[in-house]
């Protein structure tokens, strides 16, 4: 039986990392790394785990044949620190030994002495101390200074969110095997094979093709293995250059949890002005984004907060400011979303803030000023198929807004200590990256001369169903069964110079770029067709499902005839293509331009039940209205959005990312970091897609599903703050994400 | 210590000299290479490694779902081991299907874990009932889903095993016929009666007891090595009996044994309720009631209970036995009086008389799955509105578990009301000294703990303590 990846994934078969069967000698690496979040190392003793039992190599800075720097965006990353540490987890030493476990025993021997260094945790006290990663950042239009006037109401106030781990279920990971002189080939769980491939390049001082980089699936990524899967492959490849044997590094969840970056916490500043009608007609908001230690993706990820500084609302005069503060913490990097989740929390926080002080529901100053067709973005760009009022119109008619809110009261006035709450969020969230050279994909069709096909495309496959999506849009364009295609492992000897899976645009990019591929071998082969005895170039043959049409008649010549004859008369079976997004464009200088192919649009009502005597809540309800464009696959964006709903909920509810002043994080397990479980989900996640929303830049005019809904999340974050308005109607709380019940019933009630 | 240790692994009989103390979840990737199960945590918190034990005892055979990154090979000699791959044949099973269906696996890393507890939910018999159904997944984490799809699919499950093609047969020659599990199970009670061995005593010259494991395994590979080990299982008590007015409990009881313990319900109709708010059921399936009290977490949940009970607890060393009153075992932050060498053979509590009301409530960051911000149990003797007798006890405000005894002295003779709760709540800040952690600040957990008590209250005496009196 030819399993799919879901009949895979039920019975255990399919294959992650750290499941593949490595050659005969394989040895394991464990990586030791400081316990100090700033300091001078002042020796490094590595000795003891060198004569420990079964190690093969301890390597560290000066074991490095090229260059030192894994930086992505900024060279400002070493692979292994030399002189100074920068946080807790960053990589001084990497032992291999015989199995996992003495691996890990002789890291613990290693004998290092430190001097400490001034430890910053703070992004505001990174900022006062001038500690920055790069020049703070600023989107505007129209001028703010100028409209406050023209305001009747101005409201400030300060705004925070935590940060978020991962938490891909499978952790960090990666195998290397040395090949022939020199070559080293990668199994590695990553999101973008070739920052891996250059990264590793770089460090072995090899070329490029030199290395090879393969990934079958990832459990998970999330973000949290586009940049950072890097470090734990090169550190494998540079083991196995070293000791010409397999290497296999997986983080344990420990490590993985105290060495790597995470969602980016945020703490803003936010001034918004309002008319009298309750137009918003000025926003400013000064963002300093916590960094960590280096600039990993920051700055990429800073700048999508300014995209999306404005949600789903036109605001005329419009000044936003992103400040990168480096702090002593693991570098904190790419999490669905990309920064722009933290964007949309502050102005839905500052629009929460205004309705409080207007005494009026958050709903009213949201709706009314809710994205027109042809509204301007602050950076330039022009709404276009604008969504935003049809899928909140949609979603307040469908899920009977009006009543759900009249039962919420109802529930209210009858009820002493549970009280519901409700809310409404809307999202606007732009495709691309906005890096706008990274807008590209390779596919590479073949079809073998059996007729079944085979895919490659520069997509990694980590849960989000792109695979499926790629074996849709290439069995429809050739019009075959899709059981006759098979999408391959994401390789970088097949598909060269691979943007990250990443910005939700897996499906998109790769998915019109396998088209590409597929059209150009269907031309030839229609071409083909035509010359055939009996076919004329008059009527155009066809093919549709796996077989060739003359002229709207079955011919009998099925798909697999047509290729074997194909072969034989020595057709190109075989495609490249390369998608490039067509009219983006972004001037860094003004920062203005067309840096989106499109914007996604939603609505998500969202209701609550707080328990007021033990500050504990659960979250009822969820109620989406979603443009998917016209869903390549609505089982499959339906668990997308089930699922990014979920993460964003746990961002701002539950999942607290805590570090001691020390910097050192105490949140260091799964028992003490909480990601929502069955419980904490959603009770009910109600989706509907929007009807009549069609796309130009999506596979047959689908749009992308990944990171928007996340931001249906920050509903609940209001919701829970409305049921908590219930209980104490006259308090005023502060908005300090995420929303624990310690900080629930600490605001509830007084200090005793 | 050279012992074979004897199981069955899916379908095939393994007779292993491999060290005992290594987990089960190394033995089936690394030795196995059975790799649908996964590693996901190592600390029993996600479930990736869920597989099934199968228990031969009596004649006959149950199963019931564990995180095998905590169970010790040397604690499932002579029992049936099920991963994923002894689950799956070329027919998809019923739950396999559910799951394609809805959709339930994106990234599946979490799934083999997914099926394996949904697959022993049906097995143990509750084909039902929904919530049963949640609370056996309710271990596993899906980071990719949200859960919405899975609970579908679970739904699905519980729908096809009611239906009346079914009709919610779950032994296991029915689970054979309708392709939930391969035909090798038949022959599996008659292979496991072979490899029962003899209890035999407990080895007291020990540097560790090993239990359940599902404390001493947590991320600790390797440790259990170097030292001096001995297993508990199956040569301590198992067993919950009441004879004389006294209720005893093994030290080897489960927690998902007491859970399901007739006697404990009629004692504590609402122990569901609680144990629902415990680790997980692949957990409560492992952990012991010895283990919980020896480990003497401040925030143990079922130590908390047993103090308001004023449980003691009887200790022997092999060579001598002794009893000691529960309250009275803790002396500091992890450090209790037993000695070197001496086990928890059984707990015990005067089974109560009169009338009386029990609560147990308990607080976390999240509300299942997670270890206690503060958590507390009371017990209350009452008649005609006066409590003849109080005991409460809380975790999470003390470097022990504490019996707050000046606020249970306090409540003895007093009227059931407001003030007798208000003086309880200022009596009870006096007796505790929480400390600010991860799992919340010290000011929340004396605010928490007060909320907790008035809880109590309005469970416990609903027609006198009303909310509203409360604000
Ligand atoms: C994911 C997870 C969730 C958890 N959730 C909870 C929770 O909600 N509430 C809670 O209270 N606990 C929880 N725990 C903690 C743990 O399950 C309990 O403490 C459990 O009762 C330990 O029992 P065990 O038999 O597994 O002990 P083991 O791990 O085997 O042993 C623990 C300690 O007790 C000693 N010991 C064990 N049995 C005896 C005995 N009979 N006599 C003498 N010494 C003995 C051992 O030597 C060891 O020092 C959780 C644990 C995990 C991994
Ligand atoms: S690996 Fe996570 S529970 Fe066992
Ligand atoms: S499907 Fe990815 S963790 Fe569940």
């Amino acid at each position: 039986m030819r399993k799919n990846d879901l009949e895979k994934h039920v019975t255990g078969e399919s294959l992650f990392a750290d499941d593949i069967n490595t050659p005969e000698g394989t040895l394991y690496a464990v990586v030791f790394d400081s316990p100090i979040a700033h300091a001078r190392i002042v020796n490094l003793d590595i000795s003891p785990a060198m004569i420990s039992r079964g190690v093969a190599a301890v390597l560290t800075a000066d074991d490095i044949p090229g260059v030192n720097q894994v930086g992505g965006i900024i060279p400002d990353e070493s692979l292994f620190a030399e002189k100074e540490t920068h946080f807790i987890g960053e990589p001084i030493a990497l032992v291999i030994a015989d199995t996992y476990l003495n691996a890990a025993i002789a890291a613990k021997k290693i004998k290092a002495g430190f001097e400490k260094l001034e430890i910053i945790t703070d992004p505001r006290e990174a900022f006062i101390k001038g500690k920055l990663i790069m020049p703070p950042r600023t989107f505007s239009r129209g001028s703010t200074d100028a409209a406050w006037r023209e305001c009747r109401y101005i409201f400030e106030g300060k705004v925070d969110s935590g940060g978020q781990e991962h938490l891909y279920l499978e952790t960090q990971g990666a195998i290397a095997i040395p090949g022939e002189g020199g070559r080293i080939r990668l199994i590695s769980s990553t999101q973008s094979p070739t920052s891996v491939q250059k990264t590793v390049a770089r460090v072995l001082d090899i070329p490029m093709n030199f290395v090879e980089v393969d990934v079958l699936r990832l459990g998970g990524g999330f973000g949290g293995k586009e940049d950072q899967a890097t470090h734990w492959a090169v550190m494998a490849a540079l083991a196995a250059y070293k000791l010409k044997k397999p290497v296999k590094l997986i983080l344990s969840r420990i490590d993985d949890l105290r060495m790597t970056g995470k969602r980016h916490p945020y703490s803003s500043d936010f001034k918004i002005g309002l008319d009298d009608n309750l137009m918003m007609i000025a926003y400013e908001a000064v963002y300093y984004q916590n960094a960590g230690a280096v600039a990993d993706l920051s700055p990429a990820i800073l700048d999508r907060t300014l995209f999306h500084a404005t949600n789903s609302y036109f605001i005329p005069n419009v000044k936003a400011t992103g400040i990168s503060c480096r702090t002593n913490l693991p570098p904190n990097t790419a999490f669905r979303g990309f920064g722009g989740p933290q964007g949309k929390f502050v102005i839905e926080a500052a629009i929460y803030k205004a309705a409080e002080e207007l005494g009026i529901e958050p709903s009213v100053i949201q709706r009314k000023n809710l994205l027109k067709e042809g509204d301007i973005f602050h950076y330039g760009q022009a709404a276009k198929n604008c969504q935003a009022i049809n899928c909140w119109n949609d979603a307040e008619q469908k899920f009977n807004y009006n009543e759900l809110k009249a039962e919420a009261a109802e529930f209210n006035r009858n009820s002493t200590l549970i009280k519901k709450g409700i809310s409404v969020m809307p999202i606007c969230f732009g495709i691309s990256f906005t890096n706008t050279f990274l807008n590209q994909a390779g596919a590479l069709v073949h079809v073998y001369m059996d007729g079944s096909v085979g895919v490659s495309t520069a997509a990694v496959e980590m849960g989000q169903g792109v695979n499926e999506k790629i074996k849709t849009v290439v069995s429809q364009t050739f019009s075959i069964n899709r059981d006759k295609v098979r999408v391959e492992s994401t390789n970088t000897t097949r598909i060269a110079n691979t943007s990250a899976t990443a910005a939700s645009s897996g499906a998109d990019l790769n998915g019109n770029a396998a088209i590409i591929a597929a059209q150009n071998i269907r031309q030839r082969l229609l071409d083909f067709a035509s010359g055939l005895p009996g076919y004329s170039s008059a009527v155009k043959p066809e093919i549709r499902d796996g077989e060739v049409f003359l002229g709207g008649e079955k011919t009998g010549l099925l798909w697999e005839d047509l290729i074997l004859k194909a072969y034989q008369s020595r057709i190109n079976l075989s495609s490249h293509a390369l998608y490039a997004t067509p009219g983006l464009h972004f001037d860094k200088e003004t920062n203005t331009g067309n840096p989106f192919a499109y914007h996604v649009y939603g609505a998500a009502i969202t209701t609550v039940s707080l328990d007021c005597l033990r500050g504990i809540y659960s979250i009822d309800s969820v109620r989406i209205v979603h443009d998917s464009g016209k869903s390549l696959d609505e089982l499959i964006d339906r668990g997308q959005i089930e699922g990014a709903l979920t993460q964003g909920i746990g961002w701002l509810t539950l999942e607290e990312v805590v570090h001691s002043p020390e910097g050192r994080l105490l949140s260091n397990s799964l028992s003490t970091y909480k990601v929502p479980d069955i419980y904490s989900a959603p009770k009910e996640i109600q989706v509907i897609f929007l009807e009549g929303s069609e796309n130009d830049f999506g596979p047959l005019r689908s749009k992308a599903v990944g990171e928007p809904p996340l931001m249906y999340g920050i509903g609940a974050y209001f919701a829970i703050m409305n049921a908590m308005k219930a209980f104490r109607p006259g308090k005023v709380f502060g908005i300090d994400a995420p929303l624990t019940p310690e900080k629930v019933l600490t605001a509830l009630y007084d200090k005793i | 210590m050279t012992e074979n240790i004897n199981f069955i692994l899916n379908s095939a009989l393994i007779s292993t000299l491999i060290d005992p103390t290594i987990t089960l979840l190394d033995f089936i990737r690394e030795d196995r290479k059975l790799t649908g199960t996964k590693t996901g945590c190592r600390e029993g918190d996600c479930g990736a490694c869920t597989v099934l034990a199968g228990i031969y005892s009596g004649g006959t055979l149950t199963y019931k779902t564990v995180n095998s990154c905590l169970l010790p090979l040397g604690n499932i000699k002579g029992q049936h081991i099920v991963t994923i791959e002894g689950l799956s044949t070329e027919e998809i099973s019923p739950v396999q299907k559910a799951f394609i269906e809805e959709g339930a696996s994106q990234c599946g890393f979490c799934t083999p874990g997914f099926i394996v507890s949904l697959t022993g939910y049906l097995l143990s018999g509750g084909s039902s009932d929904r919530d049963k159904a949640l609370d056996s997944i309710g271990g596993n984490i899906c980071r990719c889903t949200g859960y919405s799809s899975i609970k579908r699919a679970a739904d699905k499950v519980v729908k096809i095993f009611n239906s009346e093609s079914y009709s919610g047969k779950t032994d296991i020659e029915s689970l054979i016929n309708t392709g939930l599990l391969p035909g090798y199970f038949k022959d599996i009670p008659a292979r496991l009666a072979e490899l029962q061995e003899k209890p035999q005593r407990v080895r007291a010259e020990t540097d560790k007891f090993i239990g359940g494991g599902t404390d001493l395994y947590v991320q600790q590979p390797g440790k259990l090595r170097e030292i001096r080990t001995e297993f508990l299982k199956g040569h301590i008590p198992e067993t919950i009996d009441s004879e004389g007015g006294i209720c005893r409990i093994g030290g080897g009881t489960t927690f998902e044994a007491m859970n399901s313990s007739p006697l404990l319900h009629s004692l504590f109709p609402e122990i569901e309720k609680y144990f629902r708010l415990i680790a997980s059921l692949p957990i409560r399936n492992s952990a012991t009631i010895g283990g919980n009290i020896v480990n003497a977490s401040p925030i143990g949940d079922t130590t908390i209970i047993f103090l308001a009970l004023d449980a003691w607890v009887e200790l022997n060393s092999g060579t001598k036995k002794r009893t000691l009153p529960l309250k009275e075992l803790y002396t500091g932050y992890k450090t209790l009086k037993i000695e070197k060498g001496e086990y928890l053979e059984y707990i015990g509590f005067y089974i109560p008389t009169g009338k009386y009301a029990f609560n147990f409530e308990k607080v976390s960051k999240r509300s299942h799955l997670d270890i206690a911000s503060v958590n507390s149990a009371a017990f209350f003797e009452y008649s005609e509105g006066v409590i003849t007798n109080a005991r409460i006890s809380a975790g999470g405000v003390s470097p022990v578990p504490l019996f707050l005894s000046k606020s249970s002295e306090f409540l003895a003779g007093k009227a059931i009301s407001y003030e007798t709760l208000s003086n309880t709540l200022g009596i009870m800040q006096t007796e505790i000294l929480p400390i600010s952690d991860v799992r919340g600040s010290g000011e929340y957990k004396r605010l928490l703990l007060n909320q907790l008590c008035k809880a109590h209250f309005i469970s416990m005496f609903p027609e006198i303590i009303k909310e509203e009196a409360l604000l």
